[in-house]
């Protein structure tokens, strides 16, 4: 099955110094797909979703993004959506004020931020928060309008980094539904997340220790052939360093 | 006597109100945890039991003394370990850990055993600088640090967010360890699942407490039957659930989605219904509900 592809990797090496952070890292990210990427803490994810981004370059090995190759970060820039564990929108300004500063930075027209403001502060049920500064929102609001900023120029790709750390449960759910709605439109998610029932959502997850791929599979299949009840279960198996230096 | 007693615990922060009259009591020994999201009050309500704040009312004992008027004598008693890592920078591993063992009044060697497991991991790195350190080796760097003193009581404010699924399972064996030695233990944390490991938990939300009680008790709770119903699709399942007149509540969960149903209505219904939206090969079977699955309820319960 030939399916389009959003992201590839092949044997993408990234060296700091004698160290090796990303170990000939190669996988496929498809289209419209919720991919879920893993790992121990210093695993070496932050490192390629960096590159991904188009922060940081490869040592060696190919990287292409939306088409792009990773030799070109700004034109992988202005295709993909980002967003951060750390809440990344400016507090003093209002709902409306933020997603035109955002929509401006990506090169959208103001017909288009208007109409596009418009149908996304109805979909997430956001109307009667327009005026609102974002420091006055309740935390739950926040982390979705973050995601709604991040994905408000259409990107091909979403980045999200620990979108739901700390969140409460029905939040949580409400954000992962933000996340299926948008994978059903046909835009790519990736995604990393400390929460192993979240690991679940994804279509297929990756899970990286000491800078390597150790599985990559959809969630049920990884549990079939490491004989694991969940996820969680098999993180824990597979995902431990062997030296203790974490 | 209660290691800890908290009677009718307000605080506010302007018109905030962080905690809103809480009372809760924790045993000598117990390991006794906090389970809710962030801005639920755990915070503040650790630091007044640190003795950092005092409460705006109610009032809080530790080993029967008052955090408020017999905090000095207090702070011996109390290991503390802030959600943000605060130990200094600048000094290495062995430093930070002498410093604290001196401002206390004694040595590493004095309490070297209760350390030991702990500080063992981190031992090849004591001439680093604890700046330079990994988020693991952070972590168990401040738990060395706090429990040099020999504490009756460790606050350990979220010790294991924004940590690892392996790294957390270390720090929870850790735990268990230091529990066996007779130290008694608050935690809090924002991940349900690490509720199972505790004796018992408060589960807390918008300042206030919903439950306490042993994660048993708390599951027992649930008063609703619960299905888990999955499908490879699980987005159209979802949008499928939320569409019939027979489901109460539907909330992803893992790998299924947690199924309440009306009273008078049993699963071969629910699947033939999905059927008729065109979803075949589904599967429903009761299920136990875990922590999350009652903090759902009372949430929606509050609301």
């Amino acid at each position: 099955m030939d399916r389009e592809m959003a992201i590839e990797v092949r044997d993408l090496v990234k060296r700091f110094g004698s160290f090796t952070a990303n170990d000939r890292l190669t996988f496929d990210v498809y289209k419209g797909e919720i991919f879920g990427f893993l790992g121990a803490n210093g695993a070496g994810k932050t490192t390629a979703m960096r590159i991904l981004c188009g922060l940081s370059r490869p040592t060696s090995g190919r990287v292409t993004v939306a088409g792009i190759d990773s030799g070109n970060p700004e034109a992988i820039k202005r295709r993909i959506g980002y967003m951060s564990q750390r809440f990344s929108l400016y507090e003093d300004l209002t709902v409306n004020e933020n997603l035109e500063l955002y929509g401006g930075i990506y090169g959208m027209t103001m017909k288009e931020i208007r109409q596009r403001r418009e149908e996304l502060l109805q979909r997430l049920s956001f109307t009667g928060y327009c005026e609102t500064l974002i420091q006055a929102l309740p935390l739950g609001l926040r982390q979705k309008l973050a995601f709604a900023v991040a994905v408000f120029h259409e990107p091909e790709i979403v980045f999200l980094d620990e979108p739901t750390s700390g969140v409460d449960p029905v939040t949580r759910r409400q954000f992962w539904e933000m996340i299926y709605e948008t994978a059903s439109r046909g835009m790519t998610v990736f995604v990393t997340t400390h929460y192993m029932d979240e690991a679940e959502y994804c279509d297929r997850i990756t899970i990286m220790s000491e800078g390597r791929i150790v599985a990559l599979d959809s969630p049920s299949a990884l549990r079939e052939q490491h004989g694991t009840a969940s996820v969680e279960e098999l993180f824990v198996k597979i995902a431990r360093p062997k030296n203790t230096n974490s | 006597m209660a290691a800890v007693e908290a009677l009718n615990i307000t605080h506010r922060y302007g018109r905030v109100t962080a905690l809103d009259d809480i009372s809760f009591n924790v045993n000598e020994g117990e390991l006794f945890g906090f389970i809710g999201p962030d801005g639920a009050g755990k915070t503040t309500l650790f630091r007044i039991a640190a003795t950092l704040i005092i409460p705006a009312g109610g009032r809080m004992t530790l080993f029967g003394l008052n955090t408020v008027s017999r905090y000095r004598e207090l702070r011996n008693h109390i290991g503390y370990m802030p959600g943000r890592f605060s130990l200094y920078q600048d000094l290495t591993v062995e430093e930070n850990l002498n410093f604290y063992a001196t401002i206390f009044g004694t040595t590493i060697k004095e309490n070297y055993h209760l350390i030991e497991l702990i500080y063992k991991q981190i031992e090849p790195f004591r001439k680093r600088q604890a700046g330079r350190l990994s988020g693991g080796m952070k972590q168990k760097l401040a738990l060395s640090c706090a429990l040099i003193h020999k504490p009756g009581i460790l606050i350990l404010d979220e010790p294991t967010t924004g940590v690892d699924a392996v790294s957390r399972t270390e720090f929870w064996e850790m735990l268990a360890n230091l529990k066996s030695e007779g130290i008694t233990i608050i935690v809090s944390t924002p991940y349900m699942d690490e509720a199972l490991r505790c004796d018992r938990i408060a589960l807390i939300q918008k300042g206030k407490l919903l439950a306490i009680d042993t994660p048993f008790n708390i599951r027992s709770s649930y008063a609703r039957k619960l299905y888990a119903v999955s499908h490879p699709d699980r987005y159209r399942l979802l949008i499928a659930l939320r569409s019939l007149p027979q489901v109460i509540t539907s909330e992803p969960f893992g790998d299924s989605v947690h199924v309440v149903l009306r009273d008078d209505v049993l699963p071969p219904e629910v699947k033939k219904a999905l059927e008729e939206t065109g979803l075949h090969g589904v599967s429903i079977a009761g299920t136990m509900p875990g922590i999350e699955d009652v903090f759902l309820e009372l949430m929606q319960k509050e609301q």
